[in-house]
């Protein structure tokens, strides 16, 4: 007879999948919690920076194409807050730490948005970086997050294509598109690679993140694959990345690249970004003004319940 | 969209790989809202004006039918992540998607049908039309009525102009799926399905804030008021009667509210002084940019 | 007094005629009627023709003997570890 530990470990060695009901170590849960809502409150609040251009955005079509965007972001965030509610917490506990500070979302959305090329900035870079995050995870251990994960990438890579599409448009258009196009990669470029967290010797949770098959790469590799990758695509955008010590290194067959700035990253994840207390103010206003709306349409639910029974 | 996402350099293939194969969910592949993939609405349309309609008054009236979806549009996508929960957050949007559909295609036929509407851009600006209605024309050029320009005040408030919009609109649209001018009835048909979901929408929440607790009822009678004084004016210039009436003293009953006896506004002649603020705000980047290419 | 959330449902979507209603994840909904527009909102982005079920997840009676925790054995038909039935250590979840 197997001990339940042991059917847990050899479900995950297998790369078969963890379901809700499986017996799992109390540390996965925990680890997974902390994983799924990052992500999703990363959604909601990654919506604030880009919304920020919706009334503003310079023609119809564009218009139309960020409002689903953003739209789309809240949708992420709802399935990961219900991927995580298979796991034992509701959505309202997790806004509630979410808003006490108890979890974190992304840094990178502790960042303002200055001008409309960072819409696409954002689409091309932030998204980018999120999908190489995130496309392993379609395969990681736990059944919910993956088939979550698997909807959201699918729609993240057509974000990702139309954040690159509008920078190719500016880059056609006039000097002043170009200079903010080139304005916005200077300011977005390090912080989409702090994205990938901490360098591995400073991320002490990686390792048992991979055994458990939560995580599937390392925040270096991850790093790594997104700048040879966007390369490239800043040559082909014609744009220069910030960064006097990126080169192709024919040894290693990858891109060198310089340090990104730790105590920066540092100050952000403390709470301490341009935008910490702006993202988080904003997401409580709407959470408290909204408490009214919800208790009534309880209320309304319950009275209609009670009246059918009678 | 055309852009080919190059190959990362990893052993292991790119890290799209899959991606784009998995349909778990039926009609995924309307991936985006209506709208997102063209940059001309009324593409592959033969616009001609029939020989028995009048063009100026064609354009004239598909501009204010443009100008309230645009202006209105404008205010619903305020509420993204603003919304009380994320399920409404997606439902406001939705709703605002789809009138930025509309007003891009009624502006699109107001310009071909009429092209003098359109106003004069810098030589060698690459606006289309529908940008050049929307971004480059003056508070004073906008057809909207005043009721779609104020605030959104809070949700109880958005809900009660949305439920008298949707209602009036639908109503009106509903007669013009029969219109000679066959672009503005297909443009009619195509919105009819979209102003009935609209209506469904806000009428359900109205009757949820009325019978719901005190307080959203207090705040319900309160958006009502707010908004009634403008109403009269939404259905003239909708041309719609006793057909809205009926629709709305049934959604007022089962709600349990008095319809407001509050009287008509004057003044319908000019703007609010709410227009020339969205305006501004909606169309400063673009002016900013007259050359620019989006 | 905390706030009490609106309710979770699944949500099973037919993508077309002759095909199965498929389960496609969930959302919060204070009534049936709001669940099913909740549905077609947010997983169908209102396709029309897609059938929509909506079921209260605690309505859900679940048999899965593939899946093992002693934690569901007394009343062992739960879908989800949801807090309805499933108490929350206080220490959760910290970063």
């Amino acid at each position: 007879m197997t001990t339940l530990q042991e059917q847990f470990d050899a479900t995950v060695a297998h790369s078969d999948r963890i379901e809700p009901r499986d017996w799992m170590p109390e540390g996965y849960r925990k680890t997974l919690v902390r994983q799924i809502a990052q992500h999703a409150h990363s959604e909601i609040i990654g919506m604030q920076p880009e919304g920020n251009w919706l009334t503003r955005a310079p023609s119809l079509r564009r218009k139309a194409i960020l409002l689903a965007k953003v739209q789309d972001e809240a949708g992420h965030g709802l399935y990961l807050y219900s991927a995580c509610e298979t796991l034992g917490v509701s959505r309202l506990e997790l806004t509630e730490m979410l808003l006490a500070g108890a979890q974190k979302y992304s840094s990178i959305f502790n960042y303002p948005t200055l001008s409309y090329a960072d819409v696409g900035t954002i689409g091309w870079l932030v998204d980018g970086a999120a999908i190489c995050n995130q496309v392993p995870l379609c395969r990681t251990s736990y059944g919910p997050y993956g088939r979550a994960m698997v909807r959201i990438c699918k729609e993240e890579s057509f974000h990702q294509r139309q954040g690159y599409e509008l920078l190719t448009t500016m880059m056609r258009g006039t000097d002043e598109q170009r200079a903010m196009v080139q304005e916005s990669v200077d300011r977005f470029w390090w912080p989409a690679l702090m994205m990938f967290g901490p360098p591995d010797a400073d991320s002490p949770n990686t390792v048992q993140s991979m055994e458990w098959g939560i995580k599937r790469n390392t925040n270096d590799d991850l790093r790594q694959r997104f700048v040879d990758m966007s390369v490239p695509q800043a040559e082909a955008l014609g744009v220069t990345l910030p960064d006097p010590a990126l080169r192709w290194n024919d040894e290693r067959g990858h891109h060198d690249f310089g340090e990104p700035d730790w105590e920066e990253f540092m100050a952000v994840v403390k709470g301490n970004g341009p935008c910490n207390a702006q993202r988080i103010a904003h997401r409580r206003r709407a959470h408290d003004d909204g408490a009214w709306v919800r208790e009534a349409a309880l209320a309304f639910a319950e009275r209609s319940a009670e009246e059918s029974r009678a | 969209m055309a852009h080919p996402t190059p190959d990362p350099n990893d052993d292991g293939g790119s890290v799209y790989d899959g991606l784009l194969e998995h349909h778990e969910v039926a009609g995924d592949d309307s991936q985006w809202a209506f709208g997102t993939d063209f940059e001309d609405p009324l593409a592959g349309m033969d616009t001609t004006v029939p020989d028995d309609v009048d063009a100026a008054e064609l354009a004239t009236y598909c501009l204010l039918l443009g100008d309230d979806a645009l202006v209105l549009s404008q205010r619903l996508a305020e509420w993204s992540s603003n919304a009380p929960d994320l399920e409404e957050d997606i439902a406001l949007s939705n709703i605002a998607l789809d009138l930025l559909g509309q007003a891009r295609l009624l502006l699109a036929r107001a310009a071909a049908a009429d092209p003098a509407v359109v106003p004069a851009l810098p030589e060698g600006s690459p606006a289309p039309v529908e940008d050049a209605l929307a971004f480059f024309r003056d508070a004073a050029d906008f057809r909207c009525t005043r009721f779609v320009e104020g605030p959104n005040g809070d949700f109880a408030q958005t809900i009660a102009r949305l439920l008298l919009f949707a209602t009036v609109r639908l109503a009106a649209f509903e007669r013009l799926g029969d219109h000679a001018d066959p672009v503005l009835a297909a443009i009619a048909a195509k919105g009819v399905k979209e102003l009935t979901y609209h209506r469904d929408f806000a009428g359900r929440w109205f009757l949820t804030l009325a019978q719901g607790t005190e307080e959203s009822r207090r705040r319900l009678l309160a958006g009502l008021a707010q908004v009634w004084p403008l109403y009269p004016e939404l259905a003239e210039a909708y041309d719609v009667g006793p057909e809205v009436d009926v629709v709305l003293d049934q959604v007022f009953a089962v709600s349990g509210v008095e319809r407001p006896e509050a009287g008509r506004r004057v003044g319908g002649e000019h703007h609010t002084e709410a227009l020339s603020r969205l305006l501004a705000e909606m169309q400063s980047v673009a002016r900013a940019h007259p050359l620019g290419v989006w | 007094m905390p706030e009490t959330e609106w309710p979770l449902w699944e949500v099973f979507v037919r993508g077309k005629r002759g095909l199965n209603h498929v389960h496609v994840g969930s959302l919060h909904a204070a009534d049936d009627e709001m669940a099913v527009r909740h549905a077609r909102d947010v997983y169908t982005r209102r396709n029309e023709g897609v059938s929509i079920w909506v079921v209260r997840s605690t309505d859900v009676t679940a048999s899965s003997p593939d899946e093992k925790d002693p934690m569901f054995a007394p009343s062992g038909d739960k879908v989800y570890r949801h807090p309805t039935f499933y108490a929350i250590p206080d220490d959760v979840p910290h970063m």
